[in-house]
Protein backbone atom coordinates (compact mmCIF):
# COMPACT_ATOMS: atom_id res chain seq x y z
CA UNK A 1 0.00 0.00 0.00
CA UNK A 2 0.77 3.74 -0.59
CA UNK A 3 0.52 6.74 0.67
CA UNK A 4 -0.46 9.77 -0.54
CA UNK A 5 0.88 12.21 1.96
CA UNK A 6 -0.17 15.32 0.38
CA UNK A 7 -3.84 13.81 1.31
CA UNK A 8 -3.31 12.11 4.02
CA UNK A 9 -5.22 13.92 7.58
CA UNK A 10 -2.99 11.56 9.93
CA UNK A 11 -6.36 11.01 11.87
CA UNK A 12 -5.62 6.97 11.95
CA UNK A 13 -8.83 6.07 10.34
CA UNK A 14 -7.52 3.08 9.16
CA UNK A 15 -5.19 1.77 11.32
CA UNK A 16 -8.80 1.41 13.47
CA UNK A 17 -9.82 -1.02 10.62
CA UNK A 18 -6.64 -3.23 9.85
CA UNK A 19 -7.14 -6.94 10.49
CA UNK A 20 -3.52 -7.19 10.02
CA UNK A 21 -2.27 -4.62 12.46
CA UNK A 22 -0.30 -3.55 9.55
CA UNK A 23 -0.93 0.24 9.67
CA UNK A 24 0.15 2.51 12.25
CA UNK A 25 -0.33 6.18 12.85
CA UNK A 26 3.31 7.65 14.48
CA UNK A 27 2.93 11.32 15.04
CA UNK A 28 2.15 12.92 12.03
CA UNK A 29 3.43 9.53 9.67
CA UNK A 30 1.01 6.65 8.83
CA UNK A 31 3.23 4.01 8.72
CA UNK A 32 2.96 0.51 6.39
CA UNK A 33 4.34 -2.60 7.54
CA UNK A 34 4.47 -4.29 3.92
CA UNK A 35 5.67 -7.97 6.24
CA UNK A 36 2.08 -7.86 7.73
CA UNK A 37 -0.22 -6.54 5.06
CA UNK A 38 -2.27 -9.20 3.40
CA UNK A 39 -3.60 -6.92 0.56
CA UNK A 40 -7.33 -6.90 1.74
CA UNK A 41 -7.61 -3.29 0.69
CA UNK A 42 -10.06 -2.23 3.34
CA UNK A 43 -8.15 0.72 4.42
CA UNK A 44 -7.98 2.01 0.53
CA UNK A 45 -11.95 1.36 0.80
CA UNK A 46 -12.64 3.13 4.23
CA UNK A 47 -10.04 6.34 3.53
CA UNK A 48 -12.27 9.58 4.28
CA UNK A 49 -10.22 11.25 1.67
CA UNK A 50 -8.60 8.22 -0.48
CA UNK A 51 -4.91 9.12 0.23
CA UNK A 52 -4.03 5.09 0.21
CA UNK A 53 -3.71 3.56 -2.62
CA UNK A 54 -2.45 0.10 -3.98
CA UNK A 55 1.31 -0.08 -5.14
CA UNK A 56 1.77 0.02 -8.91
CA UNK B 1 20.40 6.49 26.53
CA UNK B 2 17.82 4.50 28.32
CA UNK B 3 15.64 4.86 30.88
CA UNK B 4 12.88 3.20 33.25
CA UNK B 5 11.00 4.82 35.18
CA UNK B 6 8.00 2.74 37.52
CA UNK B 7 4.22 3.99 38.08
CA UNK B 8 1.60 1.95 39.20
CA UNK B 9 -0.65 2.56 36.40
CA UNK B 10 0.36 4.11 32.78
CA UNK B 11 -2.32 5.55 30.40
CA UNK B 12 -1.73 5.83 26.91
CA UNK B 13 -2.62 8.33 25.25
CA UNK B 14 -4.31 11.98 26.56
CA UNK B 15 -7.89 12.35 25.12
CA UNK B 16 -10.77 13.07 27.67
CA UNK B 17 -10.68 9.00 27.78
CA UNK B 18 -6.76 8.92 29.27
CA UNK B 19 -7.03 12.37 30.99
CA UNK B 20 -9.81 11.67 32.88
CA UNK B 21 -8.84 8.07 34.07
CA UNK B 22 -5.42 9.45 34.85
CA UNK B 23 -7.28 12.27 37.27
CA UNK B 24 -9.93 9.30 38.58
CA UNK B 25 -6.67 7.10 39.21
CA UNK B 26 -4.42 10.19 40.98
CA UNK B 27 -7.72 11.50 42.86
CA UNK B 28 -7.69 7.91 44.72
CA UNK B 29 -3.66 8.32 45.67
CA UNK B 30 -2.68 5.92 42.46
CA UNK B 31 1.02 6.65 40.69
CA UNK B 32 0.28 7.28 37.01
CA UNK B 33 1.78 8.28 33.66
CA UNK B 34 0.29 9.55 30.65
CA UNK B 35 2.02 8.92 27.57
CA UNK B 36 0.84 10.61 24.71
CA UNK B 37 2.27 10.42 21.44
CA UNK B 38 1.48 13.76 19.72
CA UNK B 39 3.56 16.76 20.70
CA UNK B 40 0.31 18.48 21.55
CA UNK B 41 -2.84 17.53 23.60
CA UNK B 42 -5.75 17.75 21.70
CA UNK B 43 -4.94 18.60 18.41
CA UNK B 44 -5.78 17.91 15.57
CA UNK B 45 -9.38 16.99 16.50
CA UNK B 46 -11.06 13.77 14.98
CA UNK B 47 -14.19 14.99 16.76
CA UNK B 48 -17.43 17.38 15.92
CA UNK B 49 -16.89 18.06 19.44
CA UNK B 50 -20.27 18.03 20.50
CA UNK B 51 -20.84 17.30 24.40
CA UNK B 52 -24.79 16.91 26.25
CA UNK B 53 -24.46 18.84 29.89
CA UNK B 54 -24.93 15.39 31.39
CA UNK B 55 -21.81 14.19 29.96
CA UNK B 56 -19.84 17.20 31.66
CA UNK B 57 -21.88 16.66 34.87
CA UNK B 58 -21.01 12.79 35.76
CA UNK B 59 -17.29 13.99 36.22
CA UNK B 60 -18.38 16.85 38.43
CA UNK B 61 -17.38 19.48 35.77
CA UNK B 62 -18.45 22.61 35.21
CA UNK B 63 -18.81 24.65 32.00
CA UNK B 64 -15.77 26.73 31.74
CA UNK B 65 -15.76 29.21 29.09
CA UNK B 66 -12.59 28.58 28.21
CA UNK B 67 -13.46 25.54 26.29
CA UNK B 68 -16.88 26.20 25.98
CA UNK B 69 -17.18 27.49 22.35
CA UNK B 70 -21.08 27.70 22.21
CA UNK B 71 -23.94 26.17 24.20
CA UNK B 72 -26.88 24.33 22.69
CA UNK B 73 -30.59 24.04 23.34
CA UNK B 74 -31.76 22.23 20.30
CA UNK B 75 -31.40 20.11 17.19
CA UNK B 76 -32.49 20.29 13.11
CA UNK B 77 -33.01 17.29 11.82
CA UNK B 78 -33.19 17.45 7.91
CA UNK B 79 -34.91 14.56 6.12
CA UNK B 80 -33.74 13.71 2.33
CA UNK B 81 -36.45 16.46 1.05
CA UNK B 82 -35.24 18.98 3.68
CA UNK B 83 -38.49 18.65 5.56
CA UNK B 84 -37.36 20.04 9.00
CA UNK B 85 -37.82 18.17 12.60
CA UNK B 86 -37.01 20.22 15.32
CA UNK B 87 -35.95 19.54 18.67
CA UNK B 88 -36.98 22.44 20.62
CA UNK B 89 -35.38 24.04 23.65
CA UNK B 90 -38.14 23.57 25.72
CA UNK B 91 -37.84 19.75 25.23
CA UNK B 92 -34.56 20.39 27.58
CA UNK B 93 -32.10 19.03 25.04
CA UNK B 94 -28.91 21.17 26.40
CA UNK B 95 -25.39 21.01 25.05
CA UNK B 96 -21.89 22.08 24.73
CA UNK B 97 -19.29 22.82 21.45
CA UNK B 98 -16.50 22.49 23.05
CA UNK B 99 -12.93 23.93 21.80
CA UNK B 100 -11.39 20.47 22.44
CA UNK B 101 -7.76 21.28 22.29
CA UNK B 102 -8.39 24.03 25.34
CA UNK B 103 -10.77 20.76 27.02
CA UNK B 104 -8.17 18.40 27.03
CA UNK B 105 -5.41 20.32 28.28
CA UNK B 106 -7.53 21.55 30.64
CA UNK B 107 -8.65 17.73 31.62
CA UNK B 108 -4.93 16.84 31.51
CA UNK B 109 -4.39 20.15 34.03
CA UNK B 110 -6.60 18.38 36.68
CA UNK B 111 -5.39 14.98 36.58
CA UNK B 112 -1.67 16.90 37.34
CA UNK B 113 -2.93 18.84 39.61
CA UNK B 114 -3.89 16.14 41.19
CA UNK B 115 -0.55 14.01 41.13
CA UNK B 116 -0.84 12.68 37.65
CA UNK B 117 2.57 12.75 35.37
CA UNK B 118 2.46 13.05 31.67
CA UNK B 119 4.98 12.66 28.68
CA UNK B 120 4.43 14.29 25.54
CA UNK B 121 5.89 13.26 22.05
CA UNK B 122 5.90 9.65 23.65
CA UNK B 123 5.14 7.04 21.77
CA UNK B 124 4.68 3.30 22.90
CA UNK B 125 6.65 1.03 20.67
CA UNK B 126 5.52 -2.07 22.64
CA UNK B 127 3.43 -3.68 25.35
CA UNK B 128 6.17 -5.29 28.02
CA UNK B 129 4.31 -8.76 29.35
CA UNK B 130 5.42 -11.23 31.94
CA UNK B 131 6.11 -15.21 31.04
CA UNK B 132 2.30 -15.78 31.94
CA UNK B 133 1.34 -12.98 29.46
CA UNK B 134 0.02 -10.47 31.25
CA UNK B 135 0.93 -6.77 30.57
CA UNK B 136 3.55 -5.01 32.86
CA UNK B 137 4.13 -1.52 31.63
CA UNK B 138 5.22 -0.59 27.98
CA UNK B 139 7.84 0.27 25.85
CA UNK B 140 7.88 3.91 24.30
CA UNK B 141 10.49 6.43 22.47
CA UNK B 142 10.27 9.63 24.30
CA UNK B 143 11.26 12.20 21.90
CA UNK B 144 14.30 9.84 20.46
CA UNK B 145 14.66 8.84 23.86
CA UNK B 146 13.96 4.77 24.72
CA UNK B 147 11.90 4.37 27.78
CA UNK B 148 10.75 1.27 30.10
CA UNK B 149 7.93 2.12 31.66
CA UNK B 150 6.79 -0.53 34.83
CA UNK B 151 3.04 -0.40 35.76
CA UNK B 152 0.57 -2.53 37.63
CA UNK B 153 -2.03 -1.65 35.16
CA UNK B 154 -2.05 -0.26 31.60
CA UNK B 155 -4.26 1.72 30.53
CA UNK B 156 -5.14 1.73 26.50
CA UNK B 157 -7.05 4.79 26.05
CA UNK B 158 -5.28 5.42 22.59
CA UNK B 159 -8.33 6.49 20.27
CA UNK B 160 -9.42 4.29 17.02
CA UNK B 161 -5.66 4.03 16.05
CA UNK B 162 -5.01 1.99 18.75
CA UNK B 163 -1.84 -0.03 19.04
CA UNK B 164 -1.79 -0.73 22.67
CA UNK B 165 -5.12 -3.26 23.03
CA UNK B 166 -3.67 -4.88 20.29
CA UNK B 167 -0.18 -5.31 21.17
CA UNK B 168 -1.70 -7.20 24.64
CA UNK B 169 -4.21 -9.54 23.07
CA UNK B 170 -7.81 -7.84 23.09
CA UNK B 171 -9.79 -7.75 19.82
CA UNK B 172 -10.27 -4.28 19.29
CA UNK B 173 -10.10 -4.37 15.06
CA UNK B 174 -13.13 -2.39 14.11
CA UNK B 175 -15.34 -3.65 11.13
CA UNK B 176 -16.58 -2.27 8.01
CA UNK B 177 -19.85 -2.71 8.87
CA UNK B 178 -19.75 -1.02 12.12
CA UNK B 179 -17.26 2.15 11.80
CA UNK B 180 -17.68 5.14 10.17
CA UNK B 181 -15.56 7.29 7.82
CA UNK B 182 -15.49 10.65 8.99
CA UNK B 183 -14.54 14.07 7.48
CA UNK B 184 -15.28 17.45 8.85
CA UNK B 185 -14.20 21.58 8.01
CA UNK B 186 -14.09 23.81 10.87
CA UNK B 187 -15.81 26.89 8.67
CA UNK B 188 -15.99 30.27 9.14
CA UNK B 189 -18.73 32.32 7.59
CA UNK B 190 -21.52 29.85 7.87
CA UNK B 191 -25.14 31.09 8.01
CA UNK B 192 -27.16 28.84 10.66
CA UNK B 193 -28.86 29.19 13.97
CA UNK B 194 -26.13 28.53 16.34
CA UNK B 195 -28.24 27.71 19.18
CA UNK B 196 -29.05 24.66 17.23
CA UNK B 197 -27.20 21.23 15.77
CA UNK B 198 -28.17 21.01 12.55
CA UNK B 199 -28.21 16.74 10.98
CA UNK B 200 -29.08 16.35 7.69
CA UNK B 201 -30.21 12.74 6.15
CA UNK B 202 -30.43 10.78 2.95
CA UNK B 203 -28.67 8.38 0.65
CA UNK B 204 -27.51 10.98 -1.24
CA UNK B 205 -26.46 13.33 1.40
CA UNK B 206 -24.57 10.97 3.79
CA UNK B 207 -25.16 6.81 2.74
CA UNK B 208 -26.14 5.26 5.80
CA UNK B 209 -24.81 8.35 8.19
CA UNK B 210 -25.75 12.00 8.15
CA UNK B 211 -23.97 15.42 7.61
CA UNK B 212 -23.80 17.46 10.22
CA UNK B 213 -23.54 21.68 11.48
CA UNK B 214 -22.06 21.98 14.88
CA UNK B 215 -22.00 26.14 15.65
CA UNK B 216 -19.08 27.41 17.65
CA UNK B 217 -20.24 30.80 17.37
CA UNK B 218 -18.79 33.99 15.44
CA UNK B 219 -20.33 31.94 12.54
CA UNK B 220 -18.10 29.41 12.76
CA UNK B 221 -18.58 25.66 12.79
CA UNK B 222 -17.85 22.36 12.58
CA UNK B 223 -19.67 21.14 9.24
CA UNK B 224 -18.53 17.16 8.75
CA UNK B 225 -19.89 14.72 7.61
CA UNK B 226 -19.77 10.46 9.09
CA UNK B 227 -20.85 7.65 6.24
CA UNK B 228 -20.63 3.78 7.03
CA UNK B 229 -17.39 2.30 6.02
CA UNK B 230 -19.23 0.18 3.78
CA UNK B 231 -20.51 2.71 1.42
CA UNK B 232 -17.02 4.47 1.05
CA UNK B 233 -15.73 4.14 -2.52
CA UNK B 234 -13.85 6.36 -4.95
CA UNK B 235 -16.27 9.46 -6.01
CA UNK B 236 -18.24 9.06 -2.84
CA UNK B 237 -15.95 9.29 -0.04
CA UNK B 238 -16.48 11.17 3.06
CA UNK B 239 -14.65 14.08 1.75
CA UNK B 240 -16.22 13.91 -1.74
CA UNK B 241 -19.73 13.71 -0.47
CA UNK B 242 -18.92 16.67 2.39
CA UNK B 243 -17.83 18.92 -0.54
CA UNK B 244 -20.82 18.21 -2.51
CA UNK B 245 -23.35 19.22 0.51
CA UNK B 246 -21.19 22.20 1.00
CA UNK B 247 -21.94 23.02 -2.32
CA UNK B 248 -25.91 22.12 -2.79
CA UNK B 249 -26.53 24.08 0.22
CA UNK B 250 -25.65 27.55 -0.33
CA UNK B 251 -28.20 29.24 2.34
CA UNK B 252 -25.95 27.65 5.10
CA UNK B 253 -22.54 27.88 2.94
CA UNK B 254 -22.35 30.88 0.36
CA UNK B 255 -19.99 32.86 2.53
CA UNK B 256 -18.05 30.07 4.12
CA UNK B 257 -14.47 28.86 4.25
CA UNK B 258 -12.61 25.99 5.66
CA UNK B 259 -10.19 27.12 8.81
CA UNK B 260 -9.40 23.80 9.42
CA UNK B 261 -9.83 20.09 8.03
CA UNK B 262 -10.20 16.65 9.91
CA UNK B 263 -10.98 13.33 9.62
CA UNK B 264 -11.63 9.94 11.50
CA UNK B 265 -12.96 6.45 12.26
CA UNK B 266 -16.10 6.46 13.94
CA UNK B 267 -16.42 3.34 15.73
CA UNK B 268 -20.47 2.39 15.94
CA UNK B 269 -20.69 -1.28 17.29
CA UNK B 270 -21.31 -0.72 20.55
CA UNK B 271 -18.14 -2.24 21.84
CA UNK B 272 -16.37 -5.00 21.62
CA UNK B 273 -16.46 -8.28 22.80
CA UNK B 274 -13.95 -7.96 25.62
CA UNK B 275 -11.82 -4.64 26.43
CA UNK B 276 -9.78 -6.18 29.30
CA UNK B 277 -7.42 -8.50 29.96
CA UNK B 278 -4.56 -9.55 32.12
CA UNK B 279 -2.89 -6.33 33.55
CA UNK B 280 -4.83 -4.18 30.57
CA UNK B 281 -7.98 -2.29 30.18
CA UNK B 282 -9.09 -0.24 27.02
CA UNK B 283 -11.46 2.55 27.69
CA UNK B 284 -12.79 5.20 24.95
CA UNK B 285 -12.58 4.83 21.52
CA UNK B 286 -9.94 2.15 22.05
CA UNK B 287 -12.80 0.51 23.16
CA UNK B 288 -14.95 1.42 20.72
CA UNK B 289 -17.32 3.11 23.96
CA UNK B 290 -19.33 5.14 20.99
CA UNK B 291 -22.98 6.10 20.92
CA UNK B 292 -23.72 3.98 17.51
CA UNK B 293 -26.71 6.11 16.63
CA UNK B 294 -25.07 9.25 16.81
CA UNK B 295 -21.10 8.69 16.76
CA UNK B 296 -20.87 10.72 19.73
CA UNK B 297 -17.74 9.59 22.15
CA UNK B 298 -16.41 12.46 24.50
CA UNK B 299 -19.26 11.57 26.97
CA UNK B 300 -19.17 7.94 26.72
CA UNK B 301 -15.79 7.85 27.24
CA UNK B 302 -15.45 9.86 30.37
CA UNK B 303 -17.82 7.76 32.18
CA UNK B 304 -15.97 4.83 30.94
CA UNK B 305 -12.85 6.20 32.47
CA UNK B 306 -14.32 6.99 35.99
CA UNK B 307 -15.44 3.11 36.31
CA UNK B 308 -12.27 1.81 34.74
CA UNK B 309 -10.08 4.01 37.14
CA UNK B 310 -12.85 3.02 39.90
CA UNK B 311 -11.87 -0.70 39.53
CA UNK B 312 -8.43 -0.36 38.41
CA UNK B 313 -8.03 1.79 41.70
CA UNK B 314 -9.33 -1.51 43.87
CA UNK B 315 -7.30 -3.73 42.22
CA UNK B 316 -3.80 -2.26 42.45
CA UNK B 317 -4.57 -1.91 46.01
CA UNK B 318 -5.59 -5.19 46.13
CA UNK B 319 -2.40 -6.66 44.61
CA UNK B 320 -4.65 -8.00 41.95
CA UNK B 321 -4.72 -6.47 37.86
CA UNK B 322 -5.78 -9.78 36.34
CA UNK B 323 -8.41 -10.74 34.34
CA UNK B 324 -10.66 -12.11 36.46
CA UNK B 325 -10.81 -8.85 38.91
CA UNK B 326 -10.68 -6.37 35.90
CA UNK B 327 -13.87 -7.66 34.52
CA UNK B 328 -15.58 -5.58 37.10
CA UNK B 329 -15.19 -2.54 34.61
CA UNK B 330 -16.63 -4.20 32.17
CA UNK B 331 -19.80 -5.21 33.50
CA UNK B 332 -20.01 -2.20 35.55
CA UNK B 333 -20.03 0.08 32.05
CA UNK B 334 -22.75 -2.39 30.56
CA UNK B 335 -24.97 -1.41 33.48
CA UNK B 336 -24.28 2.45 33.40
CA UNK B 337 -24.14 2.93 29.37
CA UNK B 338 -23.26 -0.31 27.22
CA UNK B 339 -26.82 -1.95 27.46
CA UNK B 340 -28.35 1.21 26.08
CA UNK B 341 -25.83 1.21 23.61
CA UNK B 342 -26.65 -2.21 22.41
CA UNK B 343 -30.25 -0.82 22.00
CA UNK B 344 -28.95 1.51 20.59
CA UNK B 345 -27.15 -0.20 18.15
CA UNK B 346 -30.02 -2.18 16.85
CA UNK B 347 -31.87 1.08 16.26
CA UNK B 348 -29.15 2.27 14.14
CA UNK B 349 -29.41 -1.38 12.43
CA UNK B 350 -33.25 -0.34 11.64
CA UNK B 351 -32.15 3.28 10.65
CA UNK B 352 -29.72 1.80 7.92
CA UNK B 353 -32.37 -0.08 5.99
CA UNK B 354 -34.72 2.80 5.25
CA UNK B 355 -34.65 4.34 1.73
CA UNK B 356 -35.16 8.14 1.25
CA UNK B 357 -38.60 7.81 0.83
CA UNK B 358 -39.18 5.80 4.22
CA UNK B 359 -36.95 8.19 5.93
CA UNK B 360 -39.61 11.10 4.49
CA UNK B 361 -42.13 8.98 5.93
CA UNK B 362 -40.54 8.91 9.23
CA UNK B 363 -39.84 12.29 9.78
CA UNK B 364 -43.76 12.55 8.49
CA UNK B 365 -44.98 10.92 11.86
CA UNK B 366 -42.27 11.58 14.19
CA UNK B 367 -41.93 14.63 16.27
CA UNK B 368 -39.14 16.10 18.84
CA UNK B 369 -40.32 14.13 22.16
CA UNK B 370 -40.46 10.67 19.90
CA UNK B 371 -36.91 11.89 18.80
CA UNK B 372 -35.51 12.19 22.48
CA UNK B 373 -37.12 8.78 23.32
CA UNK B 374 -35.56 6.92 20.85
CA UNK B 375 -32.38 8.43 22.26
CA UNK B 376 -33.00 7.45 25.51
CA UNK B 377 -33.34 3.75 23.78
CA UNK B 378 -36.69 2.82 24.91
CA UNK B 379 -37.61 1.90 21.10
CA UNK B 380 -41.32 0.92 22.24
CA UNK B 381 -42.33 4.44 21.37
CA UNK B 382 -41.04 4.21 17.75
CA UNK B 383 -42.68 0.89 17.81
CA UNK B 384 -46.19 2.51 18.48
CA UNK B 385 -45.65 5.49 17.00
CA UNK B 386 -45.32 2.97 13.42
CA UNK B 387 -47.89 1.07 14.56
CA UNK B 388 -50.14 4.07 14.26
CA UNK B 389 -49.43 5.97 11.74
CA UNK B 390 -47.04 3.58 9.48
CA UNK B 391 -47.71 -0.05 9.58
CA UNK B 392 -45.82 -1.07 6.52
CA UNK B 393 -42.44 -0.43 8.22
CA UNK B 394 -43.71 -1.73 11.62
CA UNK B 395 -41.99 -5.31 10.64
CA UNK B 396 -39.25 -4.22 9.97
CA UNK B 397 -38.70 -2.11 12.43
CA UNK B 398 -39.72 -5.41 15.05
CA UNK B 399 -36.73 -7.33 12.78
CA UNK B 400 -34.29 -4.97 14.38
CA UNK B 401 -35.50 -3.42 17.40
CA UNK B 402 -36.69 -6.47 19.16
Amino acid sequence: MKVDRSRCLYCGGCVGICPANALELKEIHLAVDEGKCTGCGLCVKFCPVGAIRRDG
Amino acid sequence: MMRELRYDAVVVGAGPAGSVTAWELAKRGVKVLVLEKRQEIGAPKRCAEGINAIGLRQIDLKPDRRWIAQEVSGCVLYSPSGKKLVIRPELGLKGYILERKVFEKYLAAEAIKAGARYLVKTTVIDVIKDGAGAVTGVKADSMGEELTVRAKLVIAADGVDSMTAKRAGLDTVNKLGDYHSGFQYEMAGVKADESMLHLFFGRKVAPKGYAWIFPKGNTMANVGIGILGTESADGSRAKELLDRFIADNPSFFSGASPIEANGGGIPVSAAPKAFVGDGIMAVGDAAQQVNPIHGGGISLAMGAAKIAASVAADAIAAGDTSRGRLKEYESRWYEADGNRMRRLFKLRSFVEKLDDGELEKLAGILDGEDILELMSSTNMGLLKALARKAPTLLPLAKKFLE
